[in-house]
């Protein structure tokens, strides 16, 4: 029973992560219709800034590392923006294959820019956070854990908020479900899909961060494999739905700490896939996406 | 003789006496040329895939790895069993060689089989994914069976590629792509790309077009993934992941979606342009990653689609004709 909390545990904090990432693909899904590949790297960029603001900021103190965290979430805001302003906006109402292609290319320029830059040996995360560990009932709950569960915890309400309460979130909104009947009622397209990177991209570096704070080796190339698993998670649960998203992320966390936990732990990869491909199977729109009819 | 045939048996011929003469190419340029004639085969074989019939696969490289693994299995267990001890003669390892081929394209078309027929019921982003994620579960099995390596892959496998067996099925590719797709039957590829709705109003079984797409794909693929084995001597379930997919995507990208002649331009491009760009090794991905970019910016139908009757107007000096 222990165990099975533990593990419980374990998945709700893996889970909470995929689903800082998956948030920002499925809210660039639902503006613009396609997968933004580079958000993995975004993501990459988020647990170097920490990396870098966490040696500058005292170690060890809450405050220090929510610092470390507004850091990262501010710089890859920016990031977000300027790499939408600078090339997938040329290319918006173009073939969603062209964008993808430049969305791929955009990776991987940051992640070789990232390897010369950084380098391409793993670094030690520095333990912005205090490192504490509390027993309940033979249950290990590390500090570490209930920070990024609180974090993300906070950051979807902020969300949830942003994108139901403001007026921009209301805009937001509108481009996903009509852009030309958005912007016929006077909502300035370009300025709300900089704001939808922006948020987007701001909640991948939270992510990174956090990542980070629980696997303290980070390189240039760390965001590909949880990118993928949070871009799964965003798909199980609907693309381009905020809610679908989270708990795509929850249910592919749980899956995979439990399979980590068991003798199959080897195909941990591949059994997030068989998840995801088995619930296409049977809601090809995903859990909680709704499947449109082509109309003629 | 029809025209196609005649141009297959030619490359095979030409190919045949490259590879006869090989000996006195240097080995650098033979690798990359080895490593061109593979990407062909991969590229316009995807491109019956994404170009021509429009769906978007991501897991191509799963396929080739399908093919890699059975055809190495093949030459590498049952090759000393068959041709004892001597090895055998040119002409038994030729056709030891060929069976492997041919049995590792259709383990890989089984494979494309059985992606195909439950996942093409998805469209678009959907389908890509539920692709790359087969890819992955097949890089995943290959990792975890002991008897085919696990995570170190297969290892000594014999030296059997040469330029003749590459070029050879580069050659069957294209043919088999192209005069697929031109012929009657093949029209309906097109047309389920086109409009998928009109193409089944008009009494075409849009599904059945796309496994067959499918399937045909895979099998090239395997070939391919044969070809690659005997060619690198080793494979690891990592040589297959995602990137390698990706790479192929986007020289059918890049060729131009369903154009043959373009996506085999590309794939000769983008196997020499990272050669070329060797001695500034350090910049070498960025500078790929920033020309994936820039081509995509500037030439969004692909680098060799050419607009063929605006060319022609402007060269005859004519203003063109406007176009609803």
């Amino acid at each position: 029973m222990t165990e099975f909390l533990q593990q419980l545990l374990n998945g709700l904090s893996l889970g909470a992560i995929y689903a800082l990432i998956a948030l920002g693909y499925t809210m660039v899904y639902g503006v613009l219709r396609f997968i933004n590949f580079a958000h993995s790297d975004v993501f990459m960029v988020g647990a170097f800034i920490g990396y870098f603001a966490g040696r500058q900021l005292p170690q060890g103190t809450v405050l220090g590392g929510l610092a470390a965290l507004a850091a990262a979430m501010a710089g890859c805001a920016i990031l977000g923006i300027v790499i939408e302003r600078l090339v997938y906006r040329p290319l918006r109402g173009g073939p969603t294959l062209n964008v993808l292609i430049t969305a791929i290319g955009m990776s991987l320029f940051l992640e070789y820019t990232g390897q010369l830059v950084f380098g391409a040996t793993p670094r030690a995360f520095p333990p912005i956070f205090p490192a504490k560990v509390i027993a309940v009932h033979g249950l290990i709950v590390s500090l570490n854990q209930v920070i990024v569960i609180v974090v993300t915890a906070v950051l979807m309400v902020a969300l949830e908020l942003a994108v139901y309460r403001t007026k921009i979130g209301t805009a937001m909104r509108a481009v996903a479900l009509n852009p030309r009947a958005a912007q016929l009622v006077g909502i300035n397209i370009d300025v709300v899909i900089s704001f939808t990177f922006g948020l987007g991209s701001a909640l991948a570096g939270a992510g990174g961060v956090l990542y980070a704070l629980n696997y303290p080796s980070i390189d240039p190339l760390m965001g590909v494999v949880p990118g993928l698993k949070a871009f799964v998670a965003a798909v199980l649960g609907g693309v381009g739905n905020i809610p679908g998203a989270a708990l795509g992320a929850l249910i592919l966390g749980m899956v995979e700490t439990f399979v980590d936990g068991s003798r199959w732990s080897t195909y941990k990869d591949a059994i997030a896939f068989a998840t995801l491909i088995g619930i296409l199977l049977f809601r090809p729109a995903g859990l909680l996406g709704r499947y449109t009819a082509e109309k003629v | 003789m029809p025209k196609p045939f005649i141009a297959l048996l030619a490359a095979v011929l030409v190919a045949f006496g490259v590879s006869h003469y090989s000996d006195r190419i240097d080995p650098y340029y033979l690798d990359v040329m080895t490593g061109v004639g593979i990407n062909i085969i991969l590229a316009v074989s995807l491109n019956l895939v994404n170009g021509y019939t429009g769906q978007f696969s991501l897991g191509h490289a799963g396929f080739m790895s399908v093919g890699a693994y059975l055809s190495a299995a093949i030459t590498l267990l049952l090759g000393p069993r068959l041709l004892g001890d001597s090895g055998g003669t040119a002409l038994q390892q030729g056709l030891l060689f060929l069976a492997a081929l041919v049995a590792g394209g259709l383990g890989a078309s089984l494979a494309g089989l059985a992606v195909g027929i439950p996942s093409l019921r998805l469209k678009g982003d959907y389908l890509a994914l539920v692709t790359l994620g087969f890819g992955e579960i097949i890089r995943v099995v290959f990792q975890n069976v002991e008897a085919l390596g696990g995570a170190l892959g297969l290892n000594g496998i014999p030296n059997y590629t040469t330029v003749f067996w590459v070029y050879s099925f580069a050659a069957l590719t294209v043919f088999t792509v192209v005069c697929l797709v031109r012929s009657t039957y093949g029209r309906g590829f097109i047309a389920t790309h086109d409009d998928e709705i009109a193409a089944e109003a008009v009494g075409l079984n849009t599904t059945r077009y796309k496994t067959v797409a499918f399937v045909v794909g895979a099998f090239f693929a395997g070939v391919a993934g044969g070809l690659y084995g005997h060619f690198k001597l080793t494979i690891t379930p990592t040589g297959f992941d995602l990137t390698k997919s990706i790479e192929i995507v986007v020289m059918v990208i890049l060729g131009g979606m369903g154009n043959t002649p373009g996506v085999i331009l590309a794939a000769i491009l983008l196997t020499i342009l990272p050669e070329v760009l060797r001695s500034v090794d350090q910049y070498r991905m960025i500078m790929y990653a920033l020309l994936l970019i820039v081509l995509m910016l500037a030439r969004p139908k692909g680098l060799f689609n050419f607009d063929y009757v605006a060319i022609a107007s402007r060269l005859r000096r004519k203003p063109r004709p406007a176009r609803e």
